[in-house]
């Protein structure tokens, strides 16, 4: 018995429908016409070459999309652009300032907290807002904070050590 | 310098083969125990961990070239059927399509390997390619793939391995004459009398084991961009195996390999299932060359996650019999393996079966079944993750029933040469493993009843200890080559073709070269994972990276030392033994006084750059390299949940020289985390009355996160293996995640008091299990 796949009513085209927005991301305003269905990660990627949020499942599921918004770690995959002016964005390339990197990456390297780094950037940001919130996690708090993050590699012993180390620096 | 052809052995992923190379010049002598060493063998942060915490390194995904098409693909919904007709009119003409590629258009597309079309008319898995979608902007190919129409005949047909055994079962390609793997398959060893074995046994014991099909998930799914110019495709892929990637695409075009560029910077895992190129990336080249344009097709994860194989499921049955003294005397192993309906070989389950202990009677059949699912593919491992936790359990349920201690009844079993073989190991120091790790788990106090109950007797939590032996190759071998260059400025720079996957590679070679070249690590570069620019080297894999492109880097560099030490001796007119090169700089050996930094010295010629070649030699003839380990897992279990918490790891191997402490702890880390994972939550589930899988994403298809982490404690030996390669290293990929079902398993049966029957050890088996009755 043949089995059809039904054709779907096609979605409008992309072109005719977009809307206006304004993102601040990393200190700078980006005007854009967009597309509302789009998310936060693909307005990133595609539209600004900011490609240091990954995609990783796009459904919510991996954490290799974080960002921080308004300086909470979000997934950008479960986002949509259109939710994100009048907030402010950082993604990873935000955090090397003048070539230097910050202390959490630099942390990261020295514990080799990574392997394909695949999923560092966003590890990195999920750190950066833990530790805003909270600049003394105990080590169950860095586990709870860092566990919508997944490493295939198994980079979370050092992730894990990176992330004790830098609870104690902080002042 | 002459070249001679010689023939050198060579094991990958548990398979050994003859191969042919050329090699050239003579390798430095190796790096013994006392080796004077100063930056190999010291732990350094990764030389491109800053482009990685970054953002700024280029995966496959990030790839953006100017004019970019996205291909999308329409994959069959069905284990299997029939495409009979499919209009893609609408789609052609949607927004932004740039074209339609079917089996009416594109079937005459074949893989270069199998010759099978990339778009079939039938479709023996859910999850073929039905169609590709190549349009302006994802969004478009997306949209314009729900409107193909496509008309499917459903066939029959059959996802359980036994089932797909029976005469009478459905075919799960039509074509074939039955669901075996192929003609040779099934395979059986035989060593001895496996008869006599087991009526010579004082006890014996039947154990069917069962693991699942885990699926690899690499955080970077599988794809590529390409590009044609007219004159040469470029393709970004995400792969461990440029070599292998140019000569697919180069074939599957019809083009000639100088036509043809493969680049591979930095990839988002591939844990063995990214060997050459996927399919994806060959469409990817397919719609470039074909439309002029760059065109990318990354898979989304639920495509990554039914085409782009998996571990393949295994049913174990064991048979083994020992004397009361505990000497075994008969291991008799049926092991099937189900590898989807297009997997091309058998991962060897049965290795460990055969080599592991000793044991002169041995039997073991290998049964690979085709099924209406995606093919299997090797993940880290394969088929040796499966057979030790399978052989493991097998034995502790055998030293139970002897009554005795699990350590005790392998140290009695040891084998101190390779049986299969006939020959020696180069070196085992698997006892001196045992020792080290016993002694750091407690494992003398593993029954004591405060730790196996440690809220007592009427409490909820039962804690339990278990270990699994470990071996595997990984002293690498030839072809692999490098070249080492020495510029004006004194610094360096390597070319190889080989991939850095996530292992760290780029940091070890710059290391070896950085060491024989008397250079600060930061003075040397590394240039890897392109094949316009390297030179040969291997896909990375099979635990051999390291073992195999890092003597052609040491030669390459050693090489380039004594030219580079002739130009000084001559400028500074004193003889090359004179000299001694340290830090970038060049000192006297009679009086230890610096005469100038090497760039001092370079910087009088005119323009002249240093180049020397390095290539890995043959490989030791009559002895067999191994990797051996040994990990013990302590576990606790709440027998009211059925909840598995992994508590610690100790992990002993001996992966020869450690040439970076700190990557060689966190490969050692990654693979355990991976075989935790294995032992406890990851499992496709396929619905059986519908023929697919249901888990195809990262919600339901269960990964470790960091809670899940143990404290993990790694005993390194450190000790170089003079026989496997000139650097006396050995592959430290694979090895780490071999023990760890097997360990984490016996820990389990320990705690419960029960045997394990299956993998993973998920709430509801355990739950299961402690219902049954108690007989461990
Ligand atoms: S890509 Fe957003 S959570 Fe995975
Ligand atoms: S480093 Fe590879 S996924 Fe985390």
């Amino acid at each position: 018995m043949p089995d059809s796949m039904p054709a779907l009513p096609a979605t409008p085209d992309e072109a005719t429908r977009q809307t206006r927005i304004r993102l601040t991301i990393n200190d700078t305003p980006h005007d854009l016409s967009i597309a509302p269905r789009r998310t936060l990660l693909e307005v990133l990627r595609e539209d600004l070459s900011l490609t240091g949020a990954k995609p990783g499942c796009e459904m919510g599921n991996c954490g290799a999309c974080t960002v921080l918004l308004d300086g909470e770690a979000v997934y950008s995959c479960l986002v949509l652009a259109i939710e994100c002016p009048g907030h402010t964005i950082t993604t990873i390339e935000g955090l090397t300032r003048d070539g230097q990197l910050h202390p959490i990456q630099d942390t990261f390297v020295q514990y080799d907290a990574l392997q394909c780094g695949f999923c560092t950037p966003g590890q990195v940001l999920a750190l950066k807002s833990l530790l805003d919130r909270n600049p003394h996690p105990t080590d169950d708090e860095i586990d709870r904070g860092m566990a919508g993050n997944i490493c295939r590699c198994g980079a979370y012993p050092k992730i894990r050590a990176a992330a004790r180390a830098l609870a104690r620096q902080q002042p | 310098m002459p070249i001679r052809i010689i023939t050198t052995h060579l094991e990958f992923e548990g398979q050994v083969s003859e191969q042919r190379v050329v090699i050239e010049g003579d390798e430095p002598p190796v790096w013994g125990p006392d080796a004077a060493l100063s930056i190999v063998g010291t732990p350094q942060p990764r030389v491109d961990g800053r482009e990685r915490v970054s953002g700024v390194a280029e995966y496959t995904y990030d790839v953006r070239l100017p004019g970019m098409l996205i291909a999308v693909g329409l994959r069959s919904p069905h284990p299997h059927a029939r495409v009979t007709r499919i209009d893609a009119t609408r789609a052609e003409v949607a927004p932004g399509v740039r074209a339609v590629y079917t089996r009416f258009n594109a079937g005459d597309f074949l893989h270069p390997d199998n010759e099978r079309p990339f778009f079939g008319e039938e479709l023996p898995y859910a999850g073929d390619l039905v169609a590709l979608v190549v349009a302006e902007s994802r969004a478009q190919a997306s949209d314009a793939c729900a409107l193909i129409a496509v008309d499917y005949e459903p066939l029959p047909f059959v996802i359980d391995p036994e089932a797909a055994l029976q005469p009478d079962a459905p075919h799960v390609i039509l074509t074939r004459e039955n669901n075996g793997l192929s003609d040779e398959y099934p395979k059986t060893y035989e060593r001895g009398d496996i008869t006599r074995g087991l009526a010579e046994a004082d006890v014996t014991v039947e154990v069917r084991f069962e693991t699942p099909a885990a699926l690899h998930n690499s955080l970077e799914t599988h794809g590529a961009t390409a590009q044609w110019d007219g004159r040469t495709l470029t393709i970004w892929t995400s792969t461990q195996d440029v070599y292998g990637s140019r000569r697919q695409v180069a074939s599957a075009l019809g083009l000639m390999h100088n036509q043809v560029r493969a680049i591979k910077q930095y990839m988002g895992g591939g844990f063995g299932s990214k060997f050459g190129t996927h399919s994806s990336g060959m469409l990817a080249a397919y719609a470039a060359y074909k439309l002029g344009r760059p065109v990318q097709y990354m898979l989304s994860r639920e495509e990554e996650n039914l085409c782009t194989g998996h571990r393949s499921p295994t049913i174990q049955t064991y048979h083994l019999g020992a004397k009361r003294d505990g000497t075994i005397t008969a291991i008799d192993l049926h092991a099937i393996a189900n590898v989807g309906a297009t997997g091309g070989w058998f991962p060897p389950v049965s290795m460990v079966a055969k080599e592991m202990y000793q044991c002169p009677n041995v039997r073991t059949v290998d049964e690979g079944a085709r099924t209406n699912l995606g093919p299997f593919a090797a993940f880290r491992a394969p088929g040796v993750v499966e057979g030790t936790a399978g052989f493991e359990v097998a034995l502790d349920r055998l030293a139970a029933a002897l009554n005795m201690d699990p350590l005790e009844f392998r140290r009695k079993n040891y084998a101190p040469e390779h049986q299969a073989m006939e020959r020696p190991y180069a070196r085992k120091l698997l006892l001196e493993a045992y020792d080290l790790a016993a002694e750091r788990i407690g494992w003398a106090t593993r029954d004591a009843e405060e730790r196996r109950y440690p809220l007592g007797r009427d409490g909820h939590l039962r804690r339990g200890v278990g270990m699994a032996s470990q071996m595997w190759g990984g002293d690498g071998g030839p072809p692999a080559q490098a070249i080492a260059k020495l510029l004006p400025d004194g610094t360096a720079v390597i070319l190889t073709g080989t991939q850095d996957i996530g292992t760290g590679t780029r940091t070890v070679l710059a290391q070896i070269a950085a060491e024989e070249l008397g250079l600060p690590l930061e003075h040397v570069r590394v240039e890897l994972g392109d094949t316009e620019f390297g030179v040969f080297s291997p896909g990375s894999g099979g635990s051999m990276t390291l073992s195999s492109v890092g003597p052609a880097v040491r030669m390459a560099a050693v090489e380039a030392r004594k030219e580079l030490l002739e130009v000084i001796s001559q400028l500074a007119e004193a003889p090359t033994d004179a000299i001694e090169l340290r830090q970038g700089a060049v000192f006297s050996r009679e009086t230890g006084k610096e005469m100038g930094t090497i760039a001092s010295f370079l910087d009088q010629l005119d323009g002249h750059e240093i180049t020397a070649k390095g290539m890995r030699g043959p490989n030791a003839e009559g002895m067999t390299v191994r990797t051996f380990g040994v990990q013990f897992a302590e576990v606790e279990v709440d027998v009211g949940t059925g909840e598995v918490r992994v508590l610690r790891v100790v992990a002993c191997h001996d992966c020869g020289r450690i040439v970076n402490p700190l990557t060689f702890s966190s490969q050692i880390e990654g693979g355990i985390i991976q075989g935790l994972g294995f032992a406890l939550m990851e499992q496709r589930i396929v619905d059986d009355r519908l023929g697919i899988p249901v888990n195809a994403n990262l919600e339901n298809y269960k990964v470790p996160t960091i809670r899940d982490v143990p404290e993990i404690e790694i005993i390194p030996l450190d000790r170089p293996n003079i026989h496997a390669n000139t650097l006396g290293t050995l592959g430290a990929g694979e090895p780490p995640i071999i023990p760890t079902p097997g360990a984490i398993a016996n820990a389990v049966a320990h705690a419960l008091g029960r045997p394990v029957d299956a993998l993973p050890l998920t709430p509801d088996r355990v739950l299961k299990l402690l219902n049954q009755e108690a007989t461990v």
